[in-house]
């Protein structure tokens, strides 16, 4: 839709000076366990090599579709069992953090510094380069993101990187919708006429000035968007088009796992899925946190 | 009003002339569509042929121009697959992907605004914070995954319904399911919001002054209006659903869009994913032109704005 956001007012957080915005960080609510999840998901990224038992991308075909340990048939060697080729369930799902954490972030990245210099751009220059900007932005959010993603990724072929690119290249224009509104208000403000009047260059004006004022907004617009980059990444894998076999990555050990879903091999359709959840709710909490500490005015987002 | 109006109907058309050149040149990358199309091993002089016939060696220019004045008298081209036209095909799966939709519509409104009204009425009890909950896990789950768990539930172990095809009711259950999960959480968030707001207004404080009971109250009084938003919202997602349904499409393989989509671009069939992502992508031009005017209508503040 083209309403604009109502001009934004700095968020009281932002105006406080910085020992009482650390202090605000302490207060009731500081979000345990989202932080636990994704610090413990992080360290099975970074040290994957170590934790997990096994290869995750050999497997022994006379170990196909071993149960979890607990169940019968199942052995201590696979805790939550092997998939079609044998491969180790638990170890694919260690090494299966990195693809996500690695795509997720890296994403939300590139998203965020393309929508929000779009955004700053498209704000403070106004005139043709913000209408060029605002009718590409309305056209990249006319075409249903995953299907856009799903075309891209068929025109590139599938690889980590290029997902990754892909999706960042999908998921720019909330940061440049949101960010133009608030700099369309900030340049307004007295400090960015100062800096006029003190001779800053446009480009100095936008670095310095209105960059760091949006810098809160884009980071919460960013832990938001993680789940949303996830589930994609997920999605793209699932359908083939994602992170190529045999890489362990979290939606195509969901794609795997359908081969063996009529014949009752749970595990592999249930485990990779509790992941990606855990996953996704972890940041999903994180970022509403964020967003009511962070920044008031995106609380009806 | 009037220059409003033709303003927001000029960006909507901007927008579509940039949708089709986008998919336009984009789609021209994937690779040739040919080579996919011939027998293994088949003669250059054959590849130039089915090339000259399908009209891919004239220039992008040619081919651009030719592209949109068909389109125009609506004729989105043949498929290179297929060998037939392509609304024909889209027009054949429309009704499949639309029965779809509005079942999974229907199903996240019955369960999003009871549980987002209940929520709001007792804010901060038990269901309040049971509906948090479940909100937050409807926008968490992937629905390809709520999907493959409804299919090893009620198709591997109960036996009860198909876990993939389309054809009787049964067979749309599963699918409307995983589909519109995300959505019932959107629409109970929205619902709660809504009613609480309502439920703050001077007319409902004015109902209970008049000594209605409270039940009065909420039915006759607060819903109707916080039923207002919820419905504006469901009439968008239902377009988005038919364009988002592709991997639910995939895992129940359900004859939809979404499925022809994607078939078309593993068969790098031009005129279908083209066709499919502008008539996806007109949709929901004209969905949010057509809001932008309601809401321009309703509050003229809007109007004026530049």
């Amino acid at each position: 839709m083209s309403v604009s956001p109502a001009p934004a007012s700095p968020s009281p957080v932002a105006a406080l000076p910085v020992p009482r915005r650390v202090a605000a960080f302490r207060t009731e609510g500081f979000p345990m366990l989202p932080i636990a999840i994704l610090v413990t998901l992080a360290l099975l990224a970074i040290f994957a090599e170590l934790i997990a038992p096994h290869n995750p991308e050999i497997g022994s075909l006379g170990q196909r579709f071993k149960p979890p340990a607990w169940i019968a048939g199942g052995s201590t060697q696979h805790l939550l069992g092997t998939d079609h080729i044998g491969r180790d369930v638990m170890s694919r799902l260690i090494f299966g953090a990195r693809v996500s954490m690695m795509v997720g972030f890296m994403a939300v990245i590139i998203a965020g510094v393309l929508g929000s210099a779009l955004g700053i751009l498209s704000g403070y220059l106004g005139g043709w380069v913000d209408q060029v900007i605002m009718r590409l932005t309305d056209t990249w959010l006319a075409l249903p993101a995953l299907t856009f993603a799903i075309f891209l990724a068929a025109i590139v072929g599938p690889s980590e990187w290029n997902i990754v690119i892909i999706l960042g290249a999908v998921y720019w224009t909330r940061y440049a919708r949101v960010i133009r509104g608030e700099v369309l208000s900030l340049k307004e403000r007295d400090f960015v006429r100062l800096a006029i009047v003190a001779g800053c260059s446009k480009w100095t004006i936008m670095r310095r000035h209105l960059l760091p004022n949006v810098a809160n907004t884009a980071i919460v617009l960013a832990t938001l968007m993680l789940g949303v980059v996830i589930v994609s990444e997920a999605a793209l894998s699932f359908l083939g088009v994602g992170v190529p076999p045999p890489k362990p990555a979290w939606g195509l050990m969901l794609a795997d796992g359908k081969k063996g879903l009529m014949a009752g091999y749970w595990w592999l359709t249930v485990f990779p899925g509790v992941c990606i959840v855990l996953m996704v709710l972890a940041a999903n909490l994180l970022g509403d946190w964020l967003r009511v500490k962070l920044d008031p005015q995106l609380r009806q987002l | 009003m009037r220059r409003f109006v033709l303003r927001r109907v000029a960006y909507a058309a901007v927008s579509l002339f940039l949708l089709s050149v986008t998919i336009f040149l984009f789609v021209r990358v994937t690779g040739d569509p040919t080579v996919l199309l011939v027998e293994p091993g088949a003669s250059k002089a054959d590849l130039d042929a089915l090339r000259h016939e399908l009209g891919l060696d004239r220039s992008l220019a040619v081919q651009y121009g030719t592209f949109v004045r068909d389109l125009v008298r609506g004729d989105f081209g043949r498929s290179f697959y297929y060998r037939t036209p392509v609304l024909e095909l889209y027009i054949s799966r429309l009704p499949n992907s639309l029965m779809l939709a509005v079942a999974a519509m229907a199903f996240s409104l019955l369960i999003g605004i009871p549980s987002g009204i209940m929520a709001a009425v007792r804010v901060g009890g038990w269901w309040d914070r049971a509906g948090k909950i479940f909100a937050l896990l409807g926008l968490s789950m992937p629905s390809f995954w709520v999907g493959l768990l409804l299919i090893l539930f009620f198709s591997v172990y109960l036996g009860w319904l198909p876990s993939s095809g389309s054809g009787t009711p049964l067979h749309v259950i599963m699918p409307a399911f995983a589909l519109g999960w995300y959505f019932a959480a959107a629409h109970m968030r929205l619902a709660r919001s809504s009613m609480l707001e309502v439920l703050g207004s001077e007319y409902v404080k004015l109902a209970r002054l008049k000594g209605l009971s409270e039940a009065r109250v909420i039915a006759k009084h607060a819903f109707k209006n916080a039923l207002i938003p919820v419905l504006t919202l469901a009439g968008i997602n239902l377009v988005l659903m038919v364009n988002v349904a592709v991997v639910v499409e995939t895992v129940f393989a359900w004859p939809g869009i979404g499925r022809l989509l994607y078939e078309g671009i593993a068969f790098r069939d031009f005129p279908v994913v083209q066709a499919t992502v502008i008539l996806g992508g007109s949709m929901i031009v004209v969905v949010n032109l057509v809001i932008d005017l309601l809401y321009a209508v309703i509050d003229p503040r809007i109007r004026y704005e530049r």
